[in-house]
């Protein structure tokens, strides 16, 4: 069960570079645990407190996760999941 | 520095100017660090305190510069009624390390660009292309 996480600039330190990495589970938030085995230290970037972070998006192929089922969305093979901070300030 | 066209300074500008007293908010894309292609975007917030792009509308925008091999070279965004420079949450979001973060006062009518770097604020000039120039 692979599924295509692509990653941002920002959170590449983290993936020694790569723009997309592999990553399997059945739901978002398994999906992360696995990226964190992979590469660790990314999930803390990507949620607080058991949620999304507030400035982090995470879309299912062509949807914001936050409008679908947040870190419990279910996920499968095939799926292309994308991670974008963000653009915000003040 | 950042090189950018008369055009392109312009648009930020009318951009920011239609929106006041909110801040308007968009990306120049482009290559090899030249900004060229406009895309004004929606300031999700509607607030003269805060922007923060369209989740949806952030992610259409970034699968076409990835299409299209360009990169966010220029974010920018106006401040309504202070200087255009960054604030304490421009800094902890800033999120693209690669890109020119580029404030517009609408109130002092100044254009000043920065990079934003690990909570790091850098200005650097700036330098208008002239038309026929």
């Amino acid at each position: 069960m692979a599924i295509e996480v692509r990653i941002p600039t920002i959170l590449r330190t983290y993936t020694d570079g790569a723009k997309a990495v592999d990553a399997s589970g059945a739901t978002i938030e398994e999906l992360i645990g696995d990226l964190e085995a992979r590469h660790p230290g990314i999930k803390a970037r990507l949620v607080e407190n058991d949620k999304l972070r507030r400035f982090v998006n995470v879309y299912l192929n062509d949807e914001d996760v936050r409008f679908l089922g947040g870190l419990g969305t279910p996920v499968s093979d095939g799926d292309t999941v994308t991670v974008l901070p963000a653009v915000a300030g003040g | 520095m950042l090189t950018i066209s008369r055009e392109l300074v312009d648009q930020i500008i009318a951009h920011a100017t239609a929106d006041h007293p909110d801040e308007a908010c968009g990306v120049i894309a482009g290559r090899n660090g030249v900004p060229e292609r406009f895309v004004p975007m929606e300031n999700a917030e509607r607030s003269p305190t805060f922007y923060r792009f369209d989740s949806m509308e952030q992610f259409r925008v970034w699968r076409d510069m990835d299409d299209n091999d360009e990169e966010p070279v220029v974010i920018y965004h106006s401040h309504t009624a202070t200087e255009a420079y960054p604030s304490r949450t421009d800094v902890s979001y800033a999120s693209e390390p690669g890109a020119h973060y580029v404030l517009y006062s609408t109130a002092l009518t100044q254009f000043r660009s920065f990079r934003i770097v690990d909570g790091v604020i850098e200005e650097e000039d700036v330098k208008i292309l002239e038309p026929g120039v």
